[in-house]
């Protein structure tokens, strides 16, 4: 017991707590760190690259979550209760077997391999996947990644594309143990499958989807890994993709590490600030079945 | 018999295969792509997308298990998530126990403490690790084994980084338990130790498999501490691999050769969790449902 405590107060908690006197010095790596009080939080409310990273960050945070949850839900419920009901049991649609095995496939996925892999799909020229498809239809090829309007929207659409099964998985889990019964006695009813979804299988899964919501919220405040691999120069164009970690990186690697862990602290705050929101707004009385 | 109002419920359920065959496209297109790709020619990858490479050039693989040192990667990585993942396994289930069914003081803070490692951003704390972990190769005894460049160092962060969801599952998991069966053992005279490896951890065989597939992915995909402690290229893990030569490679690269490594790294991962699939199911059920 003592040995797992104390590896993660080492290499977890420590870490952390130093990051937040580091804040407020002016360290640059190996010499001393000297105390340079509250300069870093005024660098970091004058920078205009901060505002732009933290609107991105609210942009991803209101879609990663909205558009994986909706979605993951609708695959779920189809993919349990879906079809037609088979010896008092319902079932999913044809090939549920299938498709609850390949939406998954994206999160066995490491990130830079995410990343090759888009870079295909989204390359500028008629070798890209995508342009590739459009040029079927006669679209000439359209720059997904250079475009400063719509970079950061083909970036979310890859964190979707990558969260989605892990969702599925998990809401098909907590569909299964919704007892049947309360489905064929719908389906009795003459209960439209929108309907059961909208009255039974959304009400008596809010705790796993409250849960995905807080999951989801604090991967949008990071989405670290897909902006630095896959946009295009690390944020861009024109910082137009730019997120906080990316920033905490960049300031890392210059050897601002002093400043680096501000912005730190400012990204922890601001995802502990939505953890508690997410939490105190979306509580409800749990429905025992 | 009345006839029940198929209307509506139709189109749904229409709109909703369109929909799951429109998404499975989209997630095996791009993989399929890769695969085809990792037979082609530089000249063939950057013509149209969707041309057969003229001959499947099995070169492209051997290239990169040897010449890109996919292979050395490969079997780095098998390491370092063995014993990330059996030190995960262990340490997590340990305090996952303990911290579910014992109630002592402190409890609920080293609790909660561990929890909220799943909130934090772990950016946050890089630069400090970094100087922590060059800072361990001076403890007395075991300090030559850690420090930067150390498997064992890589380990031990992985199994620290992956405590806070293998505990908060595996407590989830442990409370459900009943607890008729413990309190059984220790009347005929278990120790607590032996309750914990010869009782419980097999109850709780199906979330443990669950959580350990879980950790095997994660550990096997990771590329942020590697890339912050291991930088001697002859302990590089796969992901490290892969990044080097995708970002090294402009149009004179040899893209055949890594989309060959890509797929050495994708498929062993798509096997197994084909394999455990219903493992993890069920495990997830009983687990973070609960």
């Amino acid at each position: 017991m003592t040995a797992p405590v104390i590896l993660y107060v080492f290499f977890v908690i420590l870490p952390y707590v130093e990051a937040f006197y580091y804040s407020f010095t002016s360290w640059h790596g190996f010499q001393k760190a000297e105390w340079v009080g509250i300069d870093n939080y005024k660098k970091m409310f004058d920078d205009d690259t901060f505002w732009k990273a933290v609107t991105h960050n609210g942009i991803i945070l209101l879609l990663l979550p909205l558009a994986t949850l909706i979605i993951a839900l609708f695959f779920a419920f189809l993919l349990n209760v879906g079809g037609k009901a088979k010896a008092g049991v319902s079932q999913g649609v044809r090939g549920s077997k299938f498709y609850r095995l390949v939406f998954f496939f994206p999160q066995l996925l490491a990130v830079p391999i995410v990343a090759v892999l888009f870079q295909s799909v989204y390359r500028p020229d008629k070798s890209g996947v995508l342009n590739g498809i459009l040029g079927f239809f006669g679209v000439k090829p359209v720059g997904w990644l250079i475009e400063p309007n719509i970079a950061l929207l083909m970036l979310i659409a890859v964190m979707v594309w990558q969260a989605i099964g892990f969702y599925v998985v998990l809401f098909s889990a907590g569909m299964s143990s919704i007892p049947a019964e309360i489905y064929e006695a719908a389906e009795l009813d003459g209960a439209t499958p929108a309907t059961t979804f909208r009255r039974i299988t959304l009400p008596l899964l809010w705790g796993n989807i409250q849960t995905a919501w807080v999951y989801l919220g604090v991967a949008a405040f990071d989405a670290f890994a897909i902006v630095d691999v896959l946009s295009n120069n690390q944020g861009g164009p024109d910082f137009s993709t730019t997120v906080l970690s990316e920033e905490i990186y960049k300031a890392t690697l210059a050897g601002k590490y002093g400043y680096a862990t501000t912005l730190g602290v400012a990204l922890f705050f601001l995802t502990a600030t939505f953890a508690v929101i997410a939490f105190t707004t979306t509580k409800r009385e749990t429905i025992e079945y | 018999m009345t006839k029940k109002p198929r209307g509506k419920s139709s189109a749904f359920m229409s709109l909703g295969h369109v929909a799951l065959a429109g998404f499975a496209v989209m997630v095996v297109l791009p993989m399929l792509w890769a695969f085809v790709s990792s037979f082609k020619n530089n000249t063939e990858i950057f013509d149209n997308a969707f041309t057969w490479p003229a001959k499947f050039r099995w070169s492209n693989w051997v290239d990169a298990w040897e010449t890109a040192h996919i292979g050395t990667y490969f079997f780095n990585t098998v390491i370092v998530v063995f014993f990330g993942v059996a030190g995960t396994m262990l340490l997590g289930s340990m305090a996952a126990y303990v911290l579910s069914r014992y109630d002592f003081v402190g409890n609920k803070v080293i609790y909660y403490t561990i929890i909220g490692g799943l909130g934090f951003p772990v950016f946050l704390g890089f630069g400090p690790l970094f100087k922590l972990v060059q800072m361990t190769k001076d403890i007395p005894f075991i300090g030559p084994l850690l420090g930067l460049n150390s498997y064992v160092s890589l380990v031990l962060v992985y199994i620290a980084y992956s405590l806070p969801f293998t505990v908060f599952f595996l407590s989830a998991f442990f409370r459900t338990l009943p607890t008729s069966v413990a309190e059984a053992a220790m009347i005929d005279g278990c120790s607590h130790t032996r309750l914990f490896f010869r009782v419980m951890l097999p109850m709780a065989k199906p979330g443990l498999v669950g959580i350990t597939i879980f950790n095997i992915i994660g550990q096997w995909n990771q590329y942020m501490f590697p890339t912050l402690l291991i930088s001697d290229p002859d302990k590089w893990q796969l992901t490290q691999g892969i990044a080097r030569i995708s970002t090294t490679a402009g149009y004179e690269a040899k893209w055949g050769p890594l989309f060959a490594g890509i797929c050495m790294a994708i498929i062993p991962m798509i096997l197994m969790y084909a394999f455990f699939q219903r493992q993890i199911q069920s495990g997830l059920t009983q687990g973070a449902v609960k």
